[in-house]
């Protein structure tokens, strides 16, 4: 008898303790700084798309959820710096394991994760991804490709400037 | 009855409509249907961090009889696939498919001769969550995303009818429903937000600059 009434102290004893529950959809916690969420496609600061089209990313990607498809810069058409942009460019976030390889191979640090991850759809159609939802939004002083080159005459500028004006790469090269 | 002919026309129904659709959202009671690494997620969503009887659904439902929802969370084998056929259509109506994970929704990066390359070739899915696993928030938030299509649905063949009119009068909305994040519509600022940039097709630009302005990444 005495033991039944004891259980409910326990119980009881709850009443005032802190709760563990997040307020998840109206408060979401942070993620960890390195959680690997949905990409972004980043900008050069002038606004050019820094992926060049070399599909080294699809080439990584184990669950093969990356399609890209490369097309050549011409002097009137310029959306990268260099020969070769990406004309089209996919991610199937209904095959996506988020293991991040794809960041690992990108040489141009054109591709990286964000820490977004509220991606349910309710058809298969819209879990692919494509490059007009993945770009990064044009931040104040970067235009609208296609454009000419504005840091410099070949894309070599760009990649030395890179250093101290990194433009949308967001996470590691904004820590100053 | 004398009610409905006093009433403005479409009042009465939709507001059946919604309160048939909010008994329906508002216990909402899972079959347990963990196959894989997913179905750890699931039981993290159902304890005490992340709680699912915020919503009416801690009880994940032993027998297909009594649950509403199949979260297929994990990959669906060939042998596994007559199984779940059988649980779903042991399940009584109206009820949902939740496909938990990239496996469950697509194959994921299983594309070989044992895995089903998404449980849509076998049940009808009414949301399909990526990740692997997804996180418990991702598995809240799709399940707040199928609540918000419940609420939705038309309830009958005049309920379709009734949409059906709405449409050709107001034409679709912006934003469907289902497909705006747990965090926007939660919240009134971003959800207005999320719906003036839907309009003009850059609510995924709004998601990336929002992350970025809160700068936790930094």
């Amino acid at each position: 008898m005495l033991d039944a009434v004891k259980g409910f102290g326990v119980t009881f004893s709850h009443m005032f303790k802190k709760t563990v529950t997040t307020k998840y959809p109206e408060k979401p916690d942070a993620t960890a700084p390195r959680y690997h969420g949905r990409h972004i496609l980043n900008r050069h600061p002038d606004g050019l798309e820094k992926c060049i089209g070399c599909e080294l990313c699809a080439w990584a990607c184990p669950a093969d959820a990356i399609y890209v498809e490369g097309g050549d810069n011409t002097e009137d058409q310029r959306y990268s710096p260099g020969e070769r942009y990406a004309s089209v460019y996919q991610i199937n976030y209904a095959r996506c394991i988020f293991c991040g390889l794809c960041i690992e191979a990108c040489p141009t640090r054109s591709l990286t994760m964000s820490n977004e991850y509220e991606l349910a759809r309710d058809n298969r159609k819209d879990l692919i991804f494509t490059k007009e939802q993945l770009l990064a939004p044009l931040l104040p002083g970067m235009e609208q490709p296609p454009h000419a080159m504005r840091l410099g005459d070949s894309e070599k500028d760009y990649y030395l400037g890179a250093l101290t004006n990194p433009g949308v790469s967001a996470g590691a090269e904004k820590r100053s | 009855m004398g009610l409905e002919e006093k009433l403005p026309s479409g009042v009465l129904l939709t507001t059946v409509q919604g309160l048939v659709n909010w008994t329906r959202k508002a216990s909402f009671w899972p079959a347990t249907f963990g196959l894989a690494c997913c179905a750890i997620e699931m039981m993290a969503t159902g304890a005490a961090r992340y709680d699912t009887a915020r919503w009416g659904m801690e009880v994940f439902r032993a027998s297909p009889r009594q649950a509403d929802l199949m979260i297929v969370a994990g990959r669906v084998s060939q042998k596994m696939a007559p199984v779940l056929r059988q649980i779903y259509d042991q399940m009584p109506d109206p009820k949902w498919v939740l496909s938990m994970g990239v496996c469950a929704s697509s194959g994921g990066m299983f594309n070989n001769y044992a895995i089903v390359q998404g449980v849509d070739h076998i049940v009808p899915v009414d949301m399909y969550l990526p990740g692997c696993p997804p996180r418990p928030e991702m598995l809240l938030d799709a399940i707040l995303k199928l609540h918000e299509k419940i609420m939705a649905e038309p309830l009958g063949k005049n309920g379709e009818k009734m949409k059906a009119e709405k449409e050709a009068r107001y034409g679709k909305p912006v934003v469907a429903p289902g497909s705006m994040p747990s965090s926007y519509s939660h919240n009134k600022k971003l959800r207005a937000e999320w719906e003036k940039a839907a309009a003009e097709g850059k609510e995924e630009q709004l998601r990336i600059q929002k992350w970025m302005e809160r700068g936790t990444h930094v």
